[in-house]
């Protein structure tokens, strides 16, 4: 896991790349002039703010990062068509259940996007990370955390933790190499 | 041609929207009731400004790309929002149906 970026002037790469980008989708346009403004925001907003932000890891794995997009865009589809089917068939055969998945991931950074991943990909909610930061001692960190989830129709839950670790939590690992 | 596409993208919108809509309606408790909201409805905006992407982008001047920002908004701020709901619902104690399984899963608040 790395926390500083390659070049100083360029403090978090992915964030300008954002900016520049939603730049231009607000402007609707690929004119030169916004082009340019775009890119001198994407530079300077960030070295800005930097300073006030708290450091998080880096995209190391662009590529890889992209595919995981691409995957979870595609599930996405899938949970939805699976929740509709759920939701519309009889309520008196789900199986709802809390399940707690342990988690190899220990920034708080990569936890929050699997969080999100599960909340939107076949009938999981993650509900919460244990264990309490505030039940353990000023400043140490847990040594394993555990991500608490609702399942909307609960079948098998060592095949759900198994998908879920391999599926979403694998590549995150690798995307931000910790 | 355009016209059918943007019909048809509306309608699988709408349905995906009301199915959403349906399972808050339908479903016994709370946690169970937050599956909809959070899922079902992000693919019906995404049809439905996918549909006003075509629509403007055939109609009006040249490219409308806008309409992706508010997808990706959605899609980041659906499962946030669906967190909180649910992490308030567990800090209240609220009860779920009976045959919920794994209930000791949920440690007490400190």
């Amino acid at each position: 896991m790395r926390l500083e970026a390659r070049f100083s002037w360029l403090p978090t790469p992915f964030r300008s790349l954002l900016l520049f980008v939603v730049w231009l989708l607000l402007n609707n346009t690929l004119s030169l002039g916004h082009i340019i403004l775009g890119a001198v925001l994407a530079i300077l907003i960030p070295l800005a703010t930097y300073p006030f932000r708290t450091k998080q890891p880096l995209i190391m794995k662009p590529g890889l990062a992209l595919r995981h997009l691409l995957l979870v865009l595609y599930d996405i589809i899938t949970a939805n068509v699976q929740v509709a089917i759920l939701i519309l068939g009889p309520t008196k055969k789900l199986n709802p259940g809390f399940v707690k998945v342990p988690l190899d991931l220990t920034h708080s950074m990569p936890i929050t996007i699997l969080a999100s991943t599960v909340s939107l990909t076949p009938g999981t909610v993650s509900a919460e990370v244990y264990p309490w930061l505030e039940s353990l001692p000023e400043g140490e960190d847990p040594s394993q955390r555990y991500l608490l989830i609702h399942v909307l129709n609960l079948q098998d839950e060592d095949a759900l933790i198994k998908t879920i670790k391999q599926r979403y939590e694998a590549p995150l690992k690798e995307i931000f190499e910790c | 041609m355009a016209e059918y596409i943007i019909s048809i993208l509306l309608l699988i919108g709408g349905c995906f929207v009301l199915v959403g809509s349906i399972g808050l309606v339908k479903m016994p408790d709370f946690f169970m009731r937050l599956h909809g909201p959070t899922k079902a409805t992000t693919l019906g905006m995404a049809s439905l400004l996918t549909a006003a992407m075509v629509f403007f982008s055939t109609t009006g001047e040249g490219l409308s790309v806008k309409e992706i920002l508010i997808s990706i908004f959605l899609l980041l701020t659906a499962p946030i929002s669906g967190y909180m709901l649910i992490k308030s619902a567990i800090h209240h104690k609220l009860d779920s149906i009976e045959r919920t399984t794994g209930k000791d899963n949920i440690e007490d608040d400190v």
